[in-house]
């Protein structure tokens, strides 16, 4: 049971909900960039919610099915055909062996999750089927899908198909966002006047965003309190003694473009982090494309647990309606 | 020492032990680690310690942040008193300095450098008051180096030189990071050390290359068939200048699943080695070589 890659798209990779529990060795957790489309096609074709499926980046891939199953594509707006028919997202549809699943052009978010009843059936490494690519660790071979690959798949459950999320429960991103993010780590480091800049300026999401981490520009740069650099840190006002970042945390290189660290993250380095997009966030930082446009909102721990709560409770919902 | 204790987002807490790195910071930072791992707090999802910092990892839905929080603190009054003692391993890594590929690199990304008109080796070596790249290479190999952190990319050792301080190697990062790194270039940004473990990007100086392979997710390499990540923190290196006849020589080896690193169990003494850091360093190589 497979499915044949015929054209791999731009950047398609095994992902489930990730391998946490390796990070101290530099060893990120991966997993889906949009956690919550990825539960929500896998729960469409009947899979477990933390299923293998595939992440596709800006372009769909196009694949040829060895065997019947059901599939669902959620998350970025990239519409689904077999063997040229069009299919709606976030509903599941059938896909006969022998057929040809492709996409159209996106229209909308980033990141595609194509779930595949029985999910994908790579070893899993380290306690998951992730692709990490640097690591050439999980996934396929620890790589992106290439043309010819034969993509195993688990066995699936019942076919199904006609089966949606219902349009409150889907999340698309528009041209701007807000994140929000809760001030610490080395908050500190910089003065007064550079911490209400960024709240302040409108910010765009930078050709360099990918799974490691993203970068923003447009804002103005950072200045820095006066103090002497500690030994060890190097002689940037940006630089710190080596230390962890945490999944979410804005770095800012030489005081100029933030970057948020994402799934794929680097677990450490000597860069100061004024912060971190809180959880409920993260999310929503996988389906945005070069040039959104994303105002920095301020909040505190209160404010990012009812956030977390809130996204529980749309989590909930998603598992009840397709119960 | 201030530690220092802040949230990172609403899932992770950063604890600094001292902003400047220092033995004494790292030793800190590990016996809270450790009391931290010994007390099976319900929530910690992970526990990374890092040079002279650490991080936690946690659930909020299992355990408060303010709860958690004050458990940590509560903890780093019981680590104060551990003792700053390793029973631990040396490993000898060979290291072919001025090497073509980290060459070809350095030459490639000279626009994002401090100095252009220098090799990594050539700047770093005038940065730290050396008269040649020759003696430099000598200070950097000359004595061991110590795993305070174990990161930023799969099995990459943080390493940080087992001198005093005055004679510490220190450089600045490059001014912009690069997008490419040979797999396995030695680099130095700061004072701490490191082996890229795999191809990547970089920020550190880059002095050489070793043959010897740190990270394999195959589980292949003869020595990494337990586990995938070579390095621990609390490690010492001591690096072996080798040239392009050895270099190939090990690489054959490697390939052939036939190399083994020089490696032999010690115990570090943070007390011992700070009342006698020349001395304790002799018996290090002592130990490595079997003398």
């Amino acid at each position: 049971m497979a499915f044949k890659v015929l054209n791999p798209g731009l950047l398609t990779t095994v992902q489930d909900l990730g391998r946490p529990g390796y990070f101290h060795l530099g060893i990120p957790m991966s997993g889906a960039m949009d956690r919550y489309a990825l539960r929500a096609a896998n729960l469409l074709v009947g899979n477990p919610e933390g299923a293998a499926a595939l992440e596709a980046v800006f372009m769909g891939p196009q694949l040829e099915f060895e065997v019947d199953a059901t599939v669902a594509v959620t998350g970025a707006d990239l519409p689904a055909r077999v063997d040229g028919e069009p299919h709606p997202a976030w509903t599941a549809f059938s896909v006969r062996a022998g057929q040809v699943l492709s996409f159209d052009y996106l229209k909308g978010g980033a990141r595609a999750y194509i779930a595949i009843s029985g999910g994908i059936d790579t070893p899993p490494a380290l306690g998951s089927r992730s692709t990490y690519i640097i690591g050439a660790l999980g996934g396929y071979h620890g790589r992106a899908l290439a043309a010819g690959d034969m993509v195993p798949l688990g066995k699936p459950g019942a076919l199904r198909h006609g089966t949606e999320v219902p349009d409150a429960l889907r999340r698309t991103v528009g041209k701007s966002a807000e994140l929000r993010v809760l001030p610490g780590l080395y908050w500190r480091l910089i003065t007064e006047e550079a911490g209400r800049n960024f709240f302040e300026d409108s910010w765009k999401v930078a050709p360099e965003a990918d799974r490691m981490g993203y970068r923003f520009r447009g804002g103005r740069p950072f200045t820095f309190e006066p103090r002497e650099q500690p030994f060890g840190a190097g002689s940037n006002p940006s630089n710190i003694v080596d230390a962890c970042y945490p999944y979410g945390s804005i770095q800012v290189p030489g005081g100029t473009e933030p970057i948020v660290l994402h799934r794929d993250a680097v677990s450490g380095g000597g860069y100061f982090t004024l912060g971190a997009v809180i959880s409920a966030d993260m999310d929503l930082i996988g389906q945005m494309q070069p040039h959104t446009g994303v105002r920095f909102v301020k909040v505190d721990m209160d404010q990012a647990l009812a956030a977390r709560a809130e996204e529980a409770g749309r989590l909930a919902r998603l598992r009840e309606a397709l119960a | 020492m201030q530690t220092r204790y802040s949230y990172g987002g609403d899932e992770h807490i950063f604890v600094e032990m001292d902003e400047e790195m220092s033995l004494e910071a790292f030793f800190k930072s590990m016996s809270i680690t450790n009391a931290v791992r010994a007390a099976h707090i319900d929530g910690i999802t992970e526990i990374c310690p890092a040079n002279g910092s650490f991080q936690i990892k946690f659930d909020p839905d299992r355990i408060a942040p303010d709860v958690l929080m004050s458990r940590l603190q509560s903890l780093e009054q019981a680590a104060n008193k551990a003792e700053k003692r390793l029973e631990t391993r040396i490993v000898e890594v060979p290291v072919f300095y001025r090497d073509p590929w980290t060459t070809e690199t350095l030459m490639r990304f000279r626009e994002r450098h401090q100095d252009p008109q220098s090799t990594d080796l050539e700047y770093a070596a005038r940065m730290n008051g050396y008269d040649t790249v020759e003696q430099f290479i000598h200070a950097h190999h000359a004595s061991p180096w110590f795993v305070s952190m174990v990161g930023f990319v799969a099995g990459l050792p943080f390493l940080y030189q087992l001198v005093e301080r005055s004679r510490q190697i220190q450089v600045p990062k490059y001014l912009r990071p690069r997008t490419d790194t040979p797999k396995h270039t030695i680099g130095h940004g700061g004072c701490f050390g490191c082996v890229y473990s795999v191809r990547g990007a970089g920020g550190y100086q880059m002095f050489g290359i070793t043959p010897m392979p740190i990270y394999d997710p195959t589980q292949k390499v003869s020595y990494l068939r337990e586990f995938m990540v070579f390095f621990r923190p609390g490690d010492i290196v001591k690096w072996k200048p080798i040239d392009r006849e050895e270099y190939d020589a090990i690489t054959a080896d490697v390939a052939a699943n036939r190399y083994e690193p020089r490696i032999r169990k010690v115990t570090f003494d943070l007390d011992s080695f700070n009342a006698d850091i020349d001395g304790t360093n002799q018996r290090l190589m002592e130990t490595l070589h079997g003398v």
